[in-house]
């Protein structure tokens, strides 16, 4: 519904993901978020707040468990208590599985990472950005 | 709705640049917009025609002759959560002075989130529910708050991208009521606001 022009948050190019048919391998993905700025983090202090959230959509790899840095705990004027935020560059860990029946070879696993981030004074609208990550199966 | 195509462009860009550099030349910025429009620098608010909480169209032409505070905000958004009880304030007090508060909500899962919300905080003035067509005539409203005030003659006197201060609204509300020809900020500034 608001304007969603600016990108404040980006993912780091990321390392390609090599896994075996029928094990488990994992992936980080770093995402630089713009000087001044702080996103929710997956477990935020309020409920009225949105969390940022890592998603992965099917593929020939299958996201077991996303594992999301340690929050810091901020103040902010505009917030009685402090915040649980992600600040600056902070990576998430996926698990993959890949299945037995895997294809074996090069591909690319796709996802989203939803945010909402705030500086001291004011808030962008919830954004959604696509996350890739080039893995080969072997 | 791009910034590039928006007569908010720079304030937008300024407000995230500011921020992105540091914060401090930002509050100074926030400090110079607490003075109104000069009347010549003011330009129409743009009409705008939105449903409220019962389902009746509310157009912004309905408070002609008011001062009105425009206010773009959402539930997820903390500073906006903090200016809301000014708000309900200013509207007690100002409210049978030729005042009125016009808050718009920006969430995307509308009145399901929004009712519970104002209900609970007992707002005591009329929200209406935004869209993007809405938010595209006010410039992108690219952050949240994104409040306007509006004198007696529909023209915007001043935009505050983000936080601002209690007293710079109460003031700018105040100036404005207190007739016509106030308004004498500074136009340099004012012309960097919007």
């Amino acid at each position: 519904m608001l304007a969603q022009g600016s990108q404040i948050l980006s993912q780091a190019p990321a390392q390609k993901l090599s896994a075996k048919r029928g094990a488990t391998a994992e992936a980080a993905l770093t995402f630089v978020l713009g000087e001044g700025y702080h996103t929710n983090s997956h477990t935020p202090s309020e409920s009225y707040l949105i969390p940022l959230r890592l998603t992965w959509d099917k593929g020939a790899l299958e996201a077991v468990e996303v594992t999301y840095p340690e929050p810091h705990l901020e103040k902010y004027e505009f917030s009685p208590k402090p915040l649980s935020v992600f600040t600056g560059t902070f990576r998430i860990v996926t698990r993959f599985k890949a299945p037995l029946d895997a294809m074996s070879g090069p591909g690319l696993a796709t996802g989203k990472l939803r945010y909402q981030a705030c500086n001291q004074t004011s808030c962008l609208p919830p954004r959604t950005i696509e996350v890739k990550l080039p893995v080969v199966i072997q | 709705m791009s910034l590039a195509r928006s007569p908010y462009a720079l304030t937008g860009g300024l407000a995230v640049a500011l921020a992105i550099s540091g914060c401090g030349l930002f509050r100074q910025v926030r400090a110079a917009e607490s003075s109104l429009r000069a009347e010549k620098e003011r330009k129409p608010a743009p009409e705008l025609a939105l449903k409220d909480a019962d389902g009746k169209t509310v157009r912004l032409s309905d408070y002609k002759g008011k001062v009105v505070l425009l206010n773009f905000w959402a539930t997820w958004c903390g500073p906006c959560r903090m200016e809301m009880p000014w708000f309900i304030d200013f509207e007690r007090k100002y409210k049978d002075k030729g005042f009125a508060v016009v808050g718009i909500a920006m969430d995307e899962e509308g009145w399901q989130v929004v009712k519970p919300f104002i209900t609970d905080l007992a707002v005591n003035y009329r929200i209406l529910l935004g869209t993007t067509s809405a938010a595209d005539l006010y410039g992108g409203v690219d952050a949240l708050p994104t409040t306007f005030l509006i004198d007696q003659e529909g023209r915007v006197a001043a935009t505050h991208v983000g936080l601002a201060g209690r007293d710079t609204f109460e003031n700018g509300i105040k100036e404005l009521l207190s007739g016509p020809s106030a308004g004498s900020g500074n136009p340099a500034v004012l012309a960097r606001a919007r």
